[in-house]
Protein backbone atom coordinates (compact mmCIF):
# COMPACT_ATOMS: atom_id res chain seq x y z
CA UNK A 1 0.00 0.00 0.00
CA UNK A 2 2.92 2.64 0.75
CA UNK A 3 4.25 1.91 -2.57
CA UNK A 4 1.39 2.77 -4.71
CA UNK A 5 0.13 5.29 -2.16
CA UNK A 6 2.27 8.21 -3.69
CA UNK A 7 0.51 7.78 -7.03
CA UNK A 8 -2.43 7.05 -6.05
CA UNK A 9 -3.28 11.17 -5.77
CA UNK A 10 -2.08 11.74 -8.95
CA UNK A 11 -4.19 9.16 -10.43
CA UNK A 12 -7.34 10.58 -8.62
CA UNK A 13 -6.53 14.21 -9.83
CA UNK A 14 -5.88 12.98 -13.94
CA UNK A 15 -9.15 10.55 -13.35
CA UNK A 16 -11.33 14.04 -11.82
CA UNK A 17 -9.91 16.08 -14.36
CA UNK A 18 -10.89 13.63 -17.22
CA UNK A 19 -14.59 12.98 -16.05
CA UNK A 20 -15.27 16.77 -16.05
CA UNK A 21 -13.88 17.22 -19.28
CA UNK A 22 -16.25 14.01 -20.24
CA UNK A 23 -19.22 15.65 -18.35
CA UNK A 24 -18.65 19.08 -19.68
CA UNK A 25 -17.80 18.82 -23.30
CA UNK A 26 -18.29 14.97 -24.30
CA UNK A 27 -21.03 13.89 -23.14
CA UNK A 28 -24.20 15.30 -25.44
CA UNK A 29 -26.35 18.02 -24.16
CA UNK A 30 -30.02 16.71 -23.08
CA UNK A 31 -32.50 17.58 -25.00
CA UNK A 32 -35.32 18.96 -22.47
CA UNK A 33 -32.87 20.34 -19.95
CA UNK A 34 -29.72 21.89 -22.15
CA UNK A 35 -26.92 22.07 -20.11
CA UNK A 36 -27.69 21.80 -16.53
CA UNK A 37 -28.43 18.44 -17.03
CA UNK A 38 -24.97 18.41 -16.27
CA UNK A 39 -25.04 18.34 -12.76
CA UNK A 40 -26.17 15.13 -12.76
CA UNK A 41 -22.54 13.68 -13.02
CA UNK A 42 -21.54 15.10 -9.23
CA UNK A 43 -25.01 14.93 -8.27
CA UNK A 44 -25.52 10.67 -8.54
CA UNK A 45 -22.11 9.60 -8.26
CA UNK A 46 -21.64 11.76 -4.69
CA UNK A 47 -25.20 10.05 -3.58
CA UNK A 48 -23.62 6.54 -4.77
CA UNK A 49 -20.55 7.12 -2.97
CA UNK A 50 -22.02 8.16 0.24
CA UNK A 51 -24.34 5.23 -0.09
CA UNK A 52 -21.29 3.33 -0.10
CA UNK A 53 -19.65 4.74 2.23
CA UNK A 54 -22.63 4.35 4.84
CA UNK A 55 -22.65 0.77 3.72
CA UNK A 56 -19.22 0.14 5.06
CA UNK A 57 -19.88 2.16 8.17
CA UNK A 58 -22.43 -0.43 9.12
CA UNK A 59 -20.48 -3.46 8.43
CA UNK A 60 -17.72 -1.77 10.49
CA UNK A 61 -20.08 -1.20 13.01
CA UNK A 62 -21.41 -4.50 13.07
CA UNK A 63 -18.41 -5.93 13.38
CA UNK A 64 -17.02 -3.84 15.92
CA UNK A 65 -20.51 -4.71 18.63
CA UNK A 66 -19.61 -8.31 17.83
CA UNK A 67 -15.26 -8.19 17.52
CA UNK A 68 -14.96 -5.02 19.28
CA UNK A 69 -12.29 -4.69 17.11
CA UNK A 70 -10.57 -0.98 17.40
CA UNK A 71 -9.81 -0.74 14.06
CA UNK A 72 -13.63 -1.76 12.65
CA UNK A 73 -14.17 1.17 14.97
CA UNK A 74 -11.92 4.24 13.10
CA UNK A 75 -13.31 2.54 9.69
CA UNK A 76 -16.95 3.32 10.62
CA UNK A 77 -15.79 6.83 11.80
CA UNK A 78 -13.78 7.61 9.30
CA UNK A 79 -16.42 6.20 6.23
CA UNK A 80 -19.76 7.78 8.11
CA UNK A 81 -17.16 11.61 8.18
CA UNK A 82 -16.54 11.34 4.53
CA UNK A 83 -20.06 9.80 3.95
CA UNK A 84 -21.59 12.59 5.31
CA UNK A 85 -19.37 15.25 3.18
CA UNK A 86 -20.65 13.05 -0.37
CA UNK A 87 -24.41 13.35 1.05
CA UNK A 88 -23.85 17.26 1.81
CA UNK A 89 -22.58 17.96 -2.10
CA UNK A 90 -25.98 15.53 -2.62
CA UNK A 91 -28.08 17.60 -0.69
CA UNK A 92 -26.74 21.13 -1.88
CA UNK A 93 -25.85 20.31 -5.52
CA UNK A 94 -29.95 18.85 -5.95
CA UNK A 95 -31.45 21.77 -5.09
CA UNK A 96 -29.26 24.08 -7.26
CA UNK A 97 -30.28 21.36 -10.00
CA UNK A 98 -34.20 21.45 -9.14
CA UNK A 99 -34.46 25.16 -9.21
CA UNK A 100 -33.88 25.79 -12.96
CA UNK A 101 -35.72 22.77 -13.84
CA UNK A 102 -38.72 21.82 -11.25
CA UNK A 103 -38.73 25.87 -10.64
CA UNK A 104 -38.53 25.36 -6.96
CA UNK A 105 -35.15 24.87 -4.73
CA UNK A 106 -36.61 21.63 -2.69
CA UNK A 107 -40.61 20.29 -2.88
CA UNK A 108 -41.55 19.45 0.85
CA UNK A 109 -43.28 16.07 1.54
CA UNK A 110 -41.05 14.62 -1.32
CA UNK A 111 -40.09 10.96 -0.13
CA UNK A 112 -36.43 10.99 -2.09
CA UNK A 113 -35.87 14.45 -0.76
CA UNK A 114 -36.95 14.08 2.93
CA UNK A 115 -35.58 10.71 3.59
CA UNK A 116 -32.19 11.83 2.29
CA UNK A 117 -31.80 14.95 4.59
CA UNK A 118 -32.97 12.40 7.55
CA UNK A 119 -30.49 9.89 6.56
CA UNK A 120 -27.96 13.47 6.65
CA UNK A 121 -29.15 14.01 10.08
CA UNK A 122 -28.89 10.70 11.32
CA UNK A 123 -24.92 10.33 10.51
CA UNK A 124 -24.29 14.36 11.43
CA UNK A 125 -26.10 13.07 14.72
CA UNK A 126 -23.48 9.75 14.85
CA UNK A 127 -20.62 12.60 14.23
CA UNK A 128 -21.99 14.79 16.84
CA UNK A 129 -22.35 11.55 19.65
CA UNK A 130 -18.85 10.55 18.66
CA UNK A 131 -17.23 14.06 19.50
CA UNK A 132 -19.13 14.90 22.24
CA UNK A 133 -19.85 11.88 24.17
CA UNK A 134 -17.49 11.47 27.65
CA UNK A 135 -19.50 8.44 28.11
CA UNK A 136 -17.15 4.93 28.21
CA UNK A 137 -19.80 3.30 26.08
CA UNK A 138 -19.36 6.02 23.32
CA UNK A 139 -18.22 3.30 20.69
CA UNK A 140 -21.25 0.93 21.84
CA UNK A 141 -23.67 3.39 21.21
CA UNK A 142 -22.90 5.05 18.49
CA UNK A 143 -21.90 1.51 16.45
CA UNK A 144 -26.01 0.68 17.59
CA UNK A 145 -26.93 4.17 15.95
CA UNK A 146 -25.29 3.59 12.86
CA UNK A 147 -26.89 0.30 12.76
CA UNK A 148 -30.48 1.95 12.76
CA UNK A 149 -29.44 4.38 10.69
CA UNK A 150 -28.28 2.56 8.02
CA UNK A 151 -32.07 1.12 7.77
CA UNK A 152 -32.24 4.54 6.00
CA UNK A 153 -30.15 3.93 2.98
CA UNK A 154 -32.50 1.33 1.19
CA UNK A 155 -35.39 3.66 2.04
CA UNK A 156 -33.79 6.80 0.17
CA UNK A 157 -32.42 4.32 -3.02
CA UNK A 158 -35.77 2.38 -3.06
CA UNK A 159 -38.27 5.30 -2.45
CA UNK A 160 -39.05 6.40 -5.74
CA UNK A 161 -39.34 2.84 -7.19
CA UNK A 162 -42.34 2.79 -4.22
CA UNK A 163 -43.37 6.22 -4.05
CA UNK A 164 -45.00 8.63 -6.13
CA UNK A 165 -42.43 11.36 -6.09
CA UNK A 166 -41.05 14.68 -7.55
CA UNK A 167 -37.29 13.17 -7.81
CA UNK A 168 -36.99 11.43 -11.78
CA UNK A 169 -36.45 7.47 -11.77
CA UNK A 170 -33.20 5.87 -11.54
CA UNK A 171 -30.92 5.74 -14.50
CA UNK A 172 -29.57 2.54 -13.94
CA UNK A 173 -31.88 0.07 -13.29
CA UNK A 174 -35.15 1.88 -13.26
CA UNK A 175 -36.70 1.26 -16.45
CA UNK A 176 -35.59 4.44 -18.29
CA UNK A 177 -33.27 4.64 -21.04
CA UNK A 178 -30.06 6.30 -21.58
CA UNK A 179 -27.67 7.30 -23.98
CA UNK A 180 -24.49 5.10 -24.04
CA UNK A 181 -21.90 8.79 -23.87
CA UNK A 182 -23.74 10.04 -21.28
CA UNK A 183 -24.05 6.65 -18.84
CA UNK A 184 -19.84 6.26 -19.74
CA UNK A 185 -19.76 9.78 -18.50
CA UNK A 186 -21.66 8.88 -15.28
CA UNK A 187 -19.57 5.54 -14.40
CA UNK A 188 -16.24 7.40 -15.24
CA UNK A 189 -17.46 10.18 -12.75
CA UNK A 190 -18.65 7.51 -9.88
CA UNK A 191 -14.97 5.67 -10.91
CA UNK A 192 -12.81 9.34 -10.21
CA UNK A 193 -15.08 10.08 -7.15
CA UNK A 194 -14.31 6.30 -5.70
CA UNK A 195 -10.85 7.04 -6.45
CA UNK A 196 -11.14 10.37 -4.47
CA UNK A 197 -13.18 9.22 -1.87
CA UNK A 198 -10.74 5.76 -0.86
CA UNK A 199 -7.98 8.47 -0.90
CA UNK A 200 -9.55 11.01 1.68
CA UNK A 201 -10.65 7.87 3.75
CA UNK A 202 -7.18 6.19 4.09
CA UNK A 203 -5.56 9.67 4.96
CA UNK A 204 -8.26 10.14 7.91
CA UNK A 205 -8.30 6.59 8.67
CA UNK A 206 -4.31 7.05 9.18
CA UNK A 207 -4.77 10.61 10.82
CA UNK A 208 -7.03 8.84 13.53
CA UNK A 209 -4.72 5.96 14.43
CA UNK A 210 -2.27 8.72 15.20
CA UNK A 211 -4.36 10.55 17.37
CA UNK A 212 -5.03 7.47 19.05
CA UNK A 213 -1.80 6.69 19.59
CA UNK A 214 -0.55 10.11 20.77
CA UNK A 215 -3.86 10.62 23.13
CA UNK A 216 -2.69 7.19 24.55
CA UNK A 217 1.30 8.58 25.40
CA UNK A 218 -0.29 11.94 26.27
CA UNK A 219 -2.26 9.23 29.06
CA UNK A 220 1.13 7.21 29.73
CA UNK A 221 2.94 10.39 30.28
CA UNK A 222 0.44 11.53 32.48
CA UNK A 223 0.56 8.52 34.88
CA UNK A 224 4.33 8.45 34.79
CA UNK A 225 4.43 12.44 35.37
CA UNK A 226 1.77 11.92 38.63
CA UNK A 227 4.39 8.47 39.44
CA UNK A 228 7.10 11.11 39.49
CA UNK A 229 5.09 13.62 41.40
CA UNK A 230 4.24 11.55 44.04
CA UNK A 231 7.70 9.71 44.73
CA UNK A 232 9.25 13.36 44.44
CA UNK A 233 6.61 14.55 46.95
CA UNK A 234 7.49 11.60 49.93
CA UNK A 235 10.89 13.51 51.01
CA UNK A 236 8.54 16.36 51.60
CA UNK A 237 5.65 14.35 53.14
CA UNK A 238 7.85 13.44 55.85
CA UNK A 239 7.55 14.88 59.06
CA UNK A 240 10.05 16.96 60.75
CA UNK A 241 12.24 15.36 62.95
CA UNK B 1 -27.12 31.27 -20.46
CA UNK B 2 -29.16 31.30 -17.21
CA UNK B 3 -29.09 27.65 -16.66
CA UNK B 4 -25.54 27.37 -16.87
CA UNK B 5 -25.32 30.09 -13.69
CA UNK B 6 -27.03 26.70 -12.09
CA UNK B 7 -24.56 24.10 -13.30
CA UNK B 8 -21.23 26.08 -12.46
CA UNK B 9 -22.94 26.66 -8.65
CA UNK B 10 -23.18 22.97 -8.72
CA UNK B 11 -19.39 22.59 -9.41
CA UNK B 12 -18.04 24.85 -7.58
CA UNK B 13 -20.05 24.07 -4.54
CA UNK B 14 -18.96 20.49 -4.73
CA UNK B 15 -15.43 21.20 -4.97
CA UNK B 16 -15.88 24.15 -2.08
CA UNK B 17 -17.23 21.86 -0.01
CA UNK B 18 -14.62 18.75 -0.57
CA UNK B 19 -11.98 21.75 -0.20
CA UNK B 20 -13.24 22.84 3.03
CA UNK B 21 -12.96 19.15 4.59
CA UNK B 22 -9.53 18.47 3.55
CA UNK B 23 -8.62 21.81 5.04
CA UNK B 24 -9.46 20.30 8.40
CA UNK B 25 -8.10 17.34 8.11
CA UNK B 26 -4.83 19.20 7.11
CA UNK B 27 -5.53 21.83 10.12
CA UNK B 28 -6.46 18.49 12.16
CA UNK B 29 -3.13 16.76 11.05
CA UNK B 30 -1.08 19.91 11.90
CA UNK B 31 -2.44 20.14 15.81
CA UNK B 32 -1.56 16.71 16.17
CA UNK B 33 1.98 17.17 14.46
CA UNK B 34 2.52 20.37 17.56
CA UNK B 35 1.16 17.55 20.14
CA UNK B 36 3.94 15.05 18.94
CA UNK B 37 6.49 17.53 19.49
CA UNK B 38 5.02 18.65 22.75
CA UNK B 39 5.42 14.92 24.10
CA UNK B 40 8.97 14.89 22.34
CA UNK B 41 10.40 17.53 24.61
CA UNK B 42 8.23 15.96 27.60
CA UNK B 43 9.98 12.81 27.45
Amino acid sequence: MKKIFPILPALSAILLIYASYQALKVAPTDALQGDVYRIIYYHVPSAWTAFLLFLINFVASITYLVWRNDKSDVLALVSAEVGVVFCTIVLVTGPIWARPVWGIWWAPGDIRLTSTLVLWLIYVSYLVLRKFSTSAQTQVMAAALAVFGALDVPLVYFSIWFFRTQHPQPVIGGGGSMDPRMLHTLLVSWLAFLLFAFLVCWSRYRLELLKRGVERAEAMESLVGAGAAATTSLPLGRSPR
Amino acid sequence: MNAFKFLVAAYVATWLIHGVYIGTLVARFRRLRARMRELGKGQ
